[in-house]
């Protein structure tokens, strides 16, 4: 898989003073040099989402991508994969980072490199090693498409870890845990309620991140789900890619203004943290 | 740390099981807070990877043998590997490159504050941008009918036939450059911004010129990060698979678009070979965090 960070949290050093005049006519050179890679093909793609009716500038082709029988369906299965994927992550991430942070320090090494893993064992290697380990009893989960979908979610979860880990243990870095432990320990709360009641709630903020990483990341993704013969949205992209003359055009402006909703939520997040 | 000695751990035990600090109960209790995850890893990415390296050293009619990493010699495949490991070298030294400027102009090159906002905000957008829209993207741009290749054909210049093509070595250099260059913005932002003004003055009451600072203290502080970076590049194209599978069909020679047509393919069809394969793959990879991560701690010395 190809890897992915979010907007960093922003710097706390603004210049102090303003640089050299030479300095600064080479940033503006080097940003507008940029600006025009960065922007010609989106530009491009754009214009050609536009021209889908003849002779005149429309929306006809976003018209026909959401009109075709075949994108609801595969759009909102990956919304629902995406969804129940970081709902399984947290599930696992949040109470493995809490008990690592409090019991377990020790562990913390093995755990990030476990969560790293993804990192290294790229996509297209995974999805052939779970199709080789679950296409057979003991573990036949590739028979129906219903149960091939369930293993689909768990690895996207796993492929999630890394952001997951990371975010969730800044947020726990950010609260004190043991206090918080104790205090609600001292009340009578058993850990499933110091979980649920303390430790989840504590963290939205933190997860959010996480979660919307892991849902810009999950929701095209290709590799996976086509050699798993999954209709989810990136097979669809891919097919349409090679069917279609104007909507796929369409679908990268729609995907690309989906990305950029879930990343602008994260600088947002992380910049009104930053303000107490 | 410190912590812990307040509170001493018995504190916190579970009421349920009486609180004692070493007893074995509690040990296997610890164990049990952090079972689902290891299971979980175990059964989702640790397995299925060592089940592939197992079926690498298998034959195509059974039995244990070599002759699939032997096969990782046949042209082929070292076409692909030669291919993908070209791709991301260029990459990752180009993506630094204009990463680290583009890094650089936005926090120290002295341009207006939303500027850096924006290409952050961007940056993230752009490095998780990869696959079928990405590809999609760029055949609207540099394809045969892009908007790109019309505008140099008004200039009386014929892209393709001048020999360019974006199912070529440059033509996917160009495109994943795209996630590559935001990659490197993310990362050298913190790094740039762990470069402390005391060091710039300090160099400059010594009479050092603005490029002999640069020389003598800001490159070799940064350098850990920037090569680290550039090596977490390397992997991050290496192991790309959507983007060039959706803008080539899956018929360009790449190490990770071959384990796909030797797998699953109907016209070369050897999984052996293609376990094999990914079993390299992996190996690159694991060497690339692993440097990446090395440096990155070297460099938490001074800009952490």
């Amino acid at each position: 898989m190809t890897i992915s960070t979010g907007p960093p949290i922003t710097a706390k050093t603004p210049a102090a003073e303003a640089p050299p005049k030479g300095n600064r006519l080479w940033a503006w050179l080097i940003f507008l040099m940029g600006a025009l890679y960065f922007m010609l093909p989106l530009a491009a793609t754009f214009y050609w989402s536009l021209r889908a009716e003849k002779g005149r500038f429309g929306f006809e082709a976003y018209r026909r991508l959401f009109a075709d029988a075949n994108f609801m369906p595969a759009f909102s299965e990956s919304i629902v994969n995406a969804i129940a994927a970081i709902f399984l992550s947290l599930l696992i991430i949040v109470p493995t980072a809490y008990w690592v942070r409090l019991r377990m320090p020790r562990l913390r090494p093995v755990v990030e490199f476990i969560t790293l893993l993804p990192f290294v064992i790229p996509a297209v290697v995974l999805v052939f090693g779970i199709i080789r380990l679950y296409s057979r009893p003991p573990l036949l989960l590739t028979a129906t498409y219903d149960s091939s979908r369930v293993l689909l979610v768990c690895v996207y979860a796993a492929l999630s870890f890394p952001y997951m880990f990371r975010s969730v243990d800044n947020g726990l870095r950010a609260i004190d845990v043991r206090a918080l432990t104790e205090a609600a320990q001292s009340l009578g709360a058993n850990w499933i309620t110091i979980l649920r009641e303390v430790i989840f709630p504590n963290l939205r903020v933190a997860t959010l991140s996480g979660a919307l990483l892991t849902f810009a990341i999950v929701l095209g993704e290709l590799t996976i789900a086509l050699y798993m013969a999954q209709k989810t949205l990136g097979p669809y992209m891919a097919n349409l890619t090679r069917s279609k003359v104007y909507e796929p055009s369409a679908m990268a402006i729609v995907a690309f203004a989906i990305t950029w909703v879930a990343m602008g939520m994260i600088a947002y997040i992380s910049r009104e943290r930053k303000q107490p | 740390m410190s912590k812990s000695s307040l509170y001493p751990d018995s504190r916190f035990a579970d009421p349920a099981e009486g609180g004692a600090k070493r007893s074995p109960q509690l040990h296997i209790g610890n164990w049990l807070g952090v079972l689902p995850f290891f299971v979980f890893s175990g059964l989702f990415l640790i397995a299925p990877t060592l089940i592939l390296a197992y079926r690498s050293f298998e034959g195509l009619n059974g039995g244990q043998t070599l002759d699939n990493y032997r096969l990782l010699t046949s042209p082929a495949v070292i076409n692909s590997y030669g291919m993908s490991i070209r791709i991301s070298l260029t990459t990752a030294i180009l993506g630094g490159l204009f990463g680290f400027l583009i890094a650089w102009a936005v926090s120290l090159g002295g341009l207006p504050r939303p500027f850096r906002t924006t290409s952050t905000t961007f940056s993230g957008v752009a490095s998780n941008f990869a696959g079928v829209p990405l590809a999609a993207a760029f055949v609207f741009t540099l394809g045969r009918v892009g908007v790109v290749t019309a505008l140099f054909e008004v200039f009386g210049v014929n892209l393709y036939k001048s020999g360019f093509s974006l199912y070529s070595f440059t033509g996917l250099t160009l495109v994943y450059l795209f996630f590559q260059i935001p990659l490197m913005v993310l990362v050298m932002l913190p790094a740039l911004d762990g470069l402390k003004r005391d060091w710039l003055e300090a160099a400059e009451n010594l009479g050092a010129t603005p490029g002999q600072y640069w020389r003598h203290v800001a490159l070799p502080v940064l350098m850990p990060s920037i090569l680290g970076t550039m090596i977490l590049l390397f992997g991050n194209s290496f192991g790309a698979h959507a983007t060039a599978y959706a803008l080539t069909g899956g018929l360009f020679p790449l190490a990770t678009l071959l384990i796909g047509q030797q797998i699953s393919g109907d016209v070369l069809h050897n999984p052996g070979l293609g376990y094999a394969v990914a079993m390299g793959m992996v190996i690159i990879m694991a060497f690339s965090i692993l440097i990446y991560s090395i440096l990155q701690r070297r460099s938490e010395r001074w800009l952490g």
